[in-house]
C-alpha cells in the first residue's frame, strides 16, 4: 500500500462531540474526535458495535436524526468548508456533488419500487443541468465503470432482480457518479460473500486511485482493513483510541484496547488438530436432498435443488463445520438435520435413529437430543419472555416440573457466565453477546447430544466473538457435546471445526479434516474461497503478517 | 398482466357462488314457509298457492337453486313483493345517488387523508401529529348520523349554504348536483378520513425509518422528494389496503347518510326493504354490495402489482 504525501486535507474533523439529545451534559456518543482524510487516502475507522463509527459518518453527511443526537462542539471540515454550521440546503447540496456515502446493507438501501437506473438519475437531476440524454449516457457509462454487465439491462431493473453485490455496485455508482471528493463507506462488505467482498473492495481502491477520491472507510473487519487501509483510526465508546499507518498499527498497536482486538481477530490457520477419537457417531446425514419446487399455474413446475446428496458424519464431542457462501445450502442443511424443514429425500441417523421419515408427533421424543442456535440473538428469544422462562420451557415441555427446570436454568446460566439473576429479566436488558449466551443455555435446557450452530456468532463484535467460541469449546469439552458449525467464516471454522464440510450450490464440494482442507484445498472452489479471505496474509493475533510467521517457526 | 387479471376473475367467481348460495338459503332456511313469509300475514291459500308455483317452490331445492341462478345471469333479479315492479328497475334510478355520494366520499378523503397522515408521519412527535391523530380519533367515535345532522344545522339551517337535503342528478346541471351532495359526502368521509390518515401516518413511520430513504437524503434531495417520491410510493401498500377494506364502512355509512339527507340512494332502498321484509330486494341488495366488494377488492389487488414491483402476478 502506497502512503499518500499530499498534504490535501478532504475531510477535517476536530473535537468532535455529539450528544444524546440537546441537554449540555447529555451522553457523549462522540467525545473529543479529531481525524482527518486526505486526498487519494483511505482511512479505516474501526471499533466494535457501538463504538460511534457510524454517528462519526452521518454526522459529517448531516443525517443525524434530528432532535436525538446533536453535535455539541468541535468542527467537521470538508474542503474547508464548515459542515456543522452548514444550512440544509447547502447540506443537500453538497450531498453527492463533493461527499457520498454508500451504506453496510444493499439489499435495503435502494427504493425496491423504483429501477435502479432513475435511483442514479435522480442524482444528476438534483445536482446538474443535464437533459436526459446527456444523463442516461453519464449513467450507463458510470455503470460500465463500477463493472456491472448488461448495464441497459440493469439499467430499468428494480432492485430485487439484482444480487447484492450489483447492487452495491449500483450504490457505488450513485456515490460516485458526480466524482465527490470525499466517499464515506459504512461497512459497504459486511453483508456481502467473500468473493463478491474482494471484488468491491478492489473496485473501490481503482476507483479511488482513478479519481484520487478520499474514503473514509468504516468496518469492524480487522481483515477487511488489512486489504484496503492506509491509514487506520480505532474507536471505542465514542473516543479514538490510536492512529496509525496501517503497518504500524497491525504490527506495533500501542494501546491495550487496539491490541486486544487484534488478538480477537480468529486466524485463518487452523488451530492444532485434535487427535482422532473413536467415541460413537452421533449424526450421519446420508444423501441428503431438498428441493423446493416453484409451482405456476400453468403447470410447468421449477424446482430448485437447495441441498443435493448431502453427507456428512458427526462423532460424540466432536465439531464439525459447513462453510459456504450465503445460498450454498448450508442453512439448508441444518435445517434438514434438525427437521426444522423435511428433507425431500435422504435419511438423518441421530444417535442411532433414523429420524428423517418419522412423522411431526414421532420425532418429539428425539427433538431434544439435538438444538440448534440460531444466527440473531436479538431476534431469536421472545422479547416478552423472560429469560428463565425462555430456558425452561424446553425441559417443561418434556415433563420436568417447572421447579426443577428453573433450577436447571439457573445452573445453565452459570454455565454460560451469565449471573443468576439473569433468569427474572428480559432478552432486551442484554447485549448481544450475553443473548446468544442465553440461547445457548436454552439449546443445553435438554441436554442435547448435537448441537447445531447457525452462524451463531457472526452477528457479534470480534471480541465477542471470541468469547462465545471459547465458552462453546469449554461446553464441548465438559459435556462431551458434538457441534454442527454452520459459518461463512474461514476464520471462524479454522479455529473450532475439526472437520470441515465445504458446499457451493447445495452440494458439498469437499470435505474433510480441517486441518487439511483450510491449509491444502484440493478443489478450486476451497482455493478460491480461502483467497478471497479479507486479510489472509496477516497473523493478527501475532501482529505479523503469515509469510513472517512461517519464517520464524521454520 | 392480462393472464392474472383473468385468473383473479375466475377467482372471484367461487366467491360470488358461495354469496348467491347464502342469499338462496336466506329464505329457503329461514323457519316457516317461505311462501307464507313472502305473502306476509293476510294471505288467503290461493295467494300463497300462487306464489309457491311462481317460485318454483314446489321443485327440488337444488332446482330451485339453478333455475334462481339462471335467471340472476339473465339480469333477472325477480320483483319486489311490495311494489311488484321487477327489482332491476328498481335499482337502476337509485344508483346514481350512492354511487356520487360513494365516489366524492372516496376522492376527498384520500385527497385529505393521505397529506394529513404524510404530514403527520414527517413531524412526528410535534404538536402537528397530534392535532392529526386527535382528529383522526374524533373522526371514529362520533357516529356518523351526529356529524350528518351537526353539518346540516350549521352548513344548511344556519349559513344557508346549501339544501337541507334531497339529490338532483348530474343532468340537471353540476351545479344544484354538487350542493346536494357535498354534505353528505363531508359526513361520510370523517370516518373514512380518520382511518386512512392513520394507516398513512403508521405506514409512513415505518418506511421514514428504512434505509433507502437514508440513501435518498444522502443522494442530496430535497425533503418534498424524499417523502413523495421515496417514501409515499412504498407506504402505499397499506394504505391502498385500508381504503378497500374500509369500503365495507362505506357502504353501511351509506345507508345511514341517505337516510339523514334524504337521498334516493341505494341505501334507502335497503333500508325500506328491510323494514317491508321485502325479501327479493333484499336479496338483490346483499349480491349487488357483495358484488362491489368483490370488484373494489380485485381493484386494489390490481393497484398492489402497479405500485410495488415485487408483488408477482
Amino acid at each position: 500500500m502506497t502512503t499518500t504525501s499530499s498534504s490535501n486535507v478532504v475531510l477535517d474533523i476536530n473535537n468532535l462531540v455529539v450528544g444524546l439529545g440537546r441537554k449540555a451534559d447529555a451522553h457523549r456518543i462522540i467525545d473529543d474526535l479529531s481525524l482527518q482524510v486526505r486526498e487519494g487516502e483511505t482511512l479505516c475507522l474501526v471499533g466494535e458495535s457501538g463504538s460511534g463509527k457510524s454517528v462519526t459518518s452521518l454526522t459529517t453527511m448531516g443525517l443525524l436524526q434530528k432532535g436525538t443526537l446533536v453535535p455539541s462542539g468541535g468542527s467537521v471540515k470538508l474542503v474547508g468548508e464548515e459542515l456543522l454550521t452548514a444550512t440544509d440546503r447547502r447540506l443537500r447540496q453538497l450531498r453527492a456533488t463533493r461527499m457520498a456515502m454508500i451504506f453496510q446493507e444493499p439489499m435495503t438501501a435502494l427504493n425496491p419500487v423504483v429501477p435502479v437506473g432513475r435511483q442514479i438519475d435522480e442524482v444528476l437531476r438534483a445536482h446538474t443541468d443535464l437533459d436526459s440524454r446527456a444523463r442516461r449516457r453519464k449513467i450507463l457509462a458510470m455503470m460500465e465503470h463500477v463493472r456491472l454487465p448488461d448495464v441497459e439491462r440493469i439499467f430499468s431493473s428494480y432492485p430485487h432482480r439484482l444480487s447484492g453485490g450489483q447492487r452495491q455496485r449500483i450504490m457505488i455508482a450513485m456515490a460516485l457518479v458526480l466524482e465527490p471528493k470525499l466517499l464515506i463507506a459504512d461497512e459497504p462488505t459486511t453483508a456481502l460473500d467473500v468473493t463478491t467482498q474482494k471484488q468491491i473492495l478492489t473496485l473501490i481502491r481503482d476507483l479511488q486511485r482513478d479519481h484520487g477520491t478520499a474514503v473514509l472507510f468504516i468496518t469492524h473487519d480487522m481483515g477487511v482493513v488489512a486489504e484496503i487501509a492506509d491509514r487506520v483510526a480505532v474507536m471505542r465508546h465514542g473516543r479514538l483510541v490510536e492512529t496509525g499507518q496501517l503497518q504500524d498499527v497491525l504490527r506495533n498497536p500501542t494501546m491495550e484496547y487496539t491490541r486486544n482486538l487484534l488478538s480477537a481477530v480468529p486466524s485463518l490457520v487452523p488451530r492444532a488438530p485434535r487427535p482422532e477419537t473413536k467415541e460413537p457417531v452421533v449424526l450421519e446425514a446420508n444423501e441428503l436432498s431438498k428441493v423446493y419446487r416453484e409451482r405456476s399455474l400453468y403447470g410447468k413446475a421449477r424446482e430448485v435443488a437447495a441441498a443435493s446428496n448431502v453427507t456428512l458424519t458427526l462423532r460424540k464431542g466432536r465439531t464439525l463445520g459447513i462453510v459456504g457462501e450465503s445460498g450454498s445450502g448450508k442453512s439448508t442443511v441444518a435445517r434438514c438435520i434438525v427437521r426444522l424443514i423435511d428433507p425431500t429425500s435422504g435419511g438423518v441417523r441421530l444417535v442411532g435413529r433414523e429420524i428423517s421419515d418419522l412423522s411431526r408427533r414421532l420425532l418429539q421424543p428425539h427433538r431434544q437430543k439435538i438444538q440448534i442456535i440460531f444466527q440473531d440473538p436479538y431476534r431469536s428469544l421472545n422479547p416478552r419472555v423472560t429469560v428463565g422462562e425462555s430456558i425452561a420451557e424446553g425441559p417443561v415441555n418434556y415433563g420436568m416440573p417447572r421447579k426443577d427446570a428453573l433450577a436447571r436454568a439457573r445452573e445453565l446460566l452459570e454455565l454460560v457466565h451469565l449471573p443468576p439473576d439473569a433468569i427474572s429479566r428480559y432478552p432486551h436488558q442484554f447485549s448481544g453477546g450475553q443473548r446468544q449466551r442465553i440461547a445457548i443455555a436454552r439449546a443445553l435446557a435438554l441436554d442435547p447430544d448435537v448441537l447445531v450452530a447457525d452462524e451463531a456468532v457472526s452477528a457479534l463484535d470480534v471480541s465477542v466473538q471470541a468469547q462465545v467460541l471459547n465458552l462453546l469449546d469449554e461446553i464441548q469439552r465438559r459435556l462431551g457435546i458434538a457441534l454442527l458449525f454452520i459459518t461463512h467464516d474461514l476464520r471462524v471454522a479454522a479455529q473450532i471445526c475439526d472437520d470441515v464440510a465445504v458446499m457451493q450450490r447445495g452440494r458439498v464440494v469437499e470435505q474433510g479434516p480441517a486441518a487439511e482442507v483450510l491449509t491444502n484445498p484440493q478443489q478450486a472452489y476451497t482455493r478460491a474461497l480461502l483467497e478471497a479471505a479479507p486479510g489472509r496474509g496477516w497473523d493478527f493475533a501475532n501482529f505479523r503478517p503469515v509469510s513472517e510467521g512461517i519464517v520464524a517457526t521454520a | 398482466m392480462l393472464g392474472y387479471l383473468l385468473r383473479r376473475i375466475l377467482a372471484a367467481v367461487p366467491v360470488m357462488g358461495v354469496v348467491a348460495l347464502f342469499v338462496f338459503l336466506l329464505l329457503r332456511l329461514t323457519p316457516g314457509d317461505p311462501a307464507a313469509i313472502l305473502a306476509g300475514d293476510n294471505a288467503t291459500p290461493e295467494q300463497l298457492d300462487r306464489i309457491r308455483t311462481s317460485l318454483g317452490l314446489n321443485e327440488p331445492i337444488y332446482i330451485q337453486f339453478y333455475t334462481w341462478v339462471a335467471k340472476l345471469l339473465h339480469g333477472d333479479l325477480g320483483v319486489s313483493l311490495i311494489s311488484n315492479k321487477p327489482i332491476l328497475e328498481m335499482i337502476g334510478p337509485r344508483l346514481e345517488p350512492s354511487i356520487s355520494v360513494a365516489l366524492a366520499t372516496i376522492v376527498l378523503s384520500i385527497l385529505v387523508a393521505v397529506p394529513l397522515g404524510v404530514i403527520a408521519a414527517w413531524k412526528h412527535g410535534t404538536w402537528i401529529d397530534r392535532c392529526v391523530m386527535g382528529l383522526s380519533v374524533l373522526g371514529f367515535s362520533v357516529p356518523v348520523f351526529v356529524i350528518g345532522y351537526v353539518l346540516i344545522q350549521v352548513f344548511a339551517i344556519d349559513l344557508r349554504w346549501v339544501p337541507v337535503q334531497g339529490f338532483k342528478s348530474i343532468s340537471a346541471g353540476f351545479g344544484p348536483f354538487f350542493e346536494r351532495i357535498i354534505l353528505p359526502t363531508c359526513t361520510l368521509s370523517f370516518i373514512y378520513v380518520a382511518l386512512i390518515a392513520r394507516m398513512t401516518r403508521a405506514s409512513m413511520l415505518d418506511v421514514l425509518g428504512e434505509d433507502y430513504v437514508r440513501t435518498a437524503r444522502a443522494k442530496g434531495i430535497g425533503e418534498t422528494g424524499v417523502l413523495l417520491r421515496h417514501a409515499l410510493r412504498n407506504a402505499a401498500v397499506p394504505v391502498i389496503t385500508v381504503i378497500g377494506s374500509g369500503f365495507a364502512l362505506l357502504i353501511s355509512g351509506v345507508v345511514v347518510t341517505e337516510s339523514v339527507f334524504n337521498l334516493p340512494g341505494i341505501g334507502r332502498l335497503t333500508v325500506d326493504a328491510v323494514l317491508a321484509r321485502d325479501y327479493p330486494v333484499i336479496q338483490a341488495m346483499i349480491l349487488l354490495t357483495s358484488g362491489i366488494y368483490v370488484a373494489v377488492n380485485l381493484l386494489i389487488d390490481l393497484a398492489y402489482t402497479l405500485l410495488d414491483p415485487r408483488i408477482r402476478y
